[in-house]
């Protein structure tokens, strides 16, 4: 578990863009954090990394909007699937070349794969943001060690 | 010697739509006549969710699909072997769904040994506009749903220029959600279209114009504003009328959306602005374009509702252009759900 304090939206691109970066085809990133706490700051960011020239904007009513680019992005959005509990067809995505962004992931809970980085953003007194990244598996881990280094 | 294609032919393309939650095909005559047109909707199942269920959806599509066809060739009094091309949406969409159609589709233009097409769900919802007039040049196109808000300018025939796109919330996603947090059933927009003849703007909502020069959109603070003026009303115990909550939400939406594309028109010189997508069906929107357009030389154009949401003839409008310039896509097609439309236009295939 690494915890990083960002003091700007800014810096969360920064920190995005870097991750997008080092990450390969078919990873799975999730992203927890309340409404308005930066998951769509982030999102942007992580595509810039990526080099989506696309806007990226809100999947909530497709659940999900795909970006093309050297690594292409996937973004989800389950929000509206918290009352399903069908295999949705996730591992299309998933395991597909590309990279794969999970807002609301815990309506999903169970299509996830099991080795994934998961991205908690929280907000801090001052306004700043803590970002939690909980590698799961040893090679979102050292993805994790690469980028704090 | 081998069929010379004569400039008197007619051309009938068969289209396909499967990109979201209507399973839909039709067969259009020379890119402008609809000789038939079937959309089952699975709006119904979908109701209990709120909205579209990627597998749900894909699973009506593969029960659908065969009776829809079977349909639109009854209708039109016509068999596969009178087709001339065989189009379908290759991309944005849900994959799972897409695939249905364009499985389909490719084993059609197959079996028949026709040119097969890929088309651009966005480009079709632009085309779906020649269906009842012809384009002039250049053209501004406001495209309006619940996944997309955006400008479009051609200069021509099957090329995009995304001028202005939405930086967060499509138009048609805030009012789903604004609807919900009313408590509007589902498809919360033309609930709050209706409510909203009956109420006054007067709750002041804000309008994202950002910066000057942009021809972008923003309508996730509206959302919020009008969320938490929702919240703030209920734990004051105030009883806030429906009627003006979606008055003044609607009038914030259309301001903005009308304001951006005739500025986008006068800048772009247009000479014909198309309305597009399923927001297109407002009436709010429709009465306030008009109104703007009213005393301008520029000409306006909405389709009739039954063209704006998801159908297959607006993809068999947009694969005659494609037909025409020879732009057919091989038997390695595959779903696209990344699709882009600018490079769907330039593209040559």
């Amino acid at each position: 578990m690494k915890k990083i304090k960002v003091a700007s939206e800014t810096e969360t691109k920064r920190l995005a863009e870097k991750l997008a970066q080092a990450l390969r085809p078919a990873s799975v990133v999730t992203l927890t954090g309340d409404l308005g706490v930066g998951k769509t700051t982030f999102t942007k960011g992580f595509g810039q990394g990526l080099g989506v020239k696309r806007t990226i904007n809100s999947p909530t009513f497709t659940i999900v909007k795909s970006y093309s680019a050297e690594i292409p992005l996937h973004h989800i959005d389950a929000y509206r699937l918290e009352d399903s509990d069908e295999d949705i067809g996730f591992d299309e995505y998933f395991t597909d070349q590309a990279i794969t962004v999970v807002e609301w992931p815990q309506f999903i809970d169970l299509f996830l794969p099991e080795e994934r980085l998961e991205i908690l953003i929280e907000r801090l007194e001052d306004d700043s943001r803590l970002i939690t990244l909980n590698p799961i598996g040893s090679y979102y881990e050292n993805v994790c060690e690469e980028l704090i280094r | 010697m081998g069929e010379v294609m004569s400039q008197n032919k007619e051309t009938y393309i068969l289209a396909i739509e499967t990109s979201c939650d209507e399973t839909a095909a039709a067969i259009i005559k020379d890119g402008r006549e609809i000789i038939s047109n079937v959309v089952a909707s699975q709006i119904e199942s979908h109701k209990r969710f709120g909205g579209v269920v990627p597998e749900i959806a894909s699973r009506h599509h593969v029960e659908q699909m065969i009776n829809v066809l079977e349909e639109t060739f009854s209708k039109a009094g016509m068999t596969a072997d009178e087709i001339d091309a065989f189009a379908v949406t290759e991309g944005p969409g849900l994959v799972g769904a897409l695939l249905v159609g364009v499985s389909t589709a490719k084993a059609l233009a197959f079996a028949h040994d026709k040119p097969l097409i890929g088309v651009h769900h966005i480009a079709g919802h632009i085309y779906a506009n020649r269906l009842i007039e012809e384009f002039q040049f250049p053209l501004l196109a406001l495209v309006v749903s619940g996944g997309h808000t955006e400008l479009v300018l051609m200069q021509e025939h099957g090329q995009f220029e995304v001028i202005g796109e939405t930086r967060d919330d499509a138009a048609g996603e805030a009012y789903d959600k604004v609807a919900r947090s009313m408590g509007l059933p589902y498809p919360g927009g033309p609930e709050i279209d209706r409510l909203a003849k009956q109420g006054e703007d007067h709750l002041d909502f804000p309008r994202a114009w950002l910066e000057d020069e942009s021809f972008d959109f923003s309508f996730s603070g509206l959302k919020s504003a009008v969320i938490n003026t929702l919240h703030n009303a209920k734990q004051k115990g105030i009883e806030l009328e429906k009627a003006d909550v979606a008055a003044s939400f609607q009038a914030s939406v259309v301001d903005v959306l009308v304001e951006k594309t005739y500025r986008a028109a006068q800048e772009n010189k247009v000479r014909h602005v198309i309305v597009a997508g399923g927001v297109a069906a407002n009436s709010g929107l429709r009465q306030a374009l008009e109104e703007k357009f009213s005393d301008q030389p520029i000409k306006l154009s909405i389709p009739p509702l039954s063209l704006c949401t998801d159908n297959a003839a607006m993809i068999g409008a947009a694969g005659m252009i494609d037909y025409q310039k020879g732009n057919f896509s091989d038997w390695a097609m595959n779903a696209n759900p990344a699709l882009d439309l600018e490079i769907y236009g330039n593209r040559q295939r």
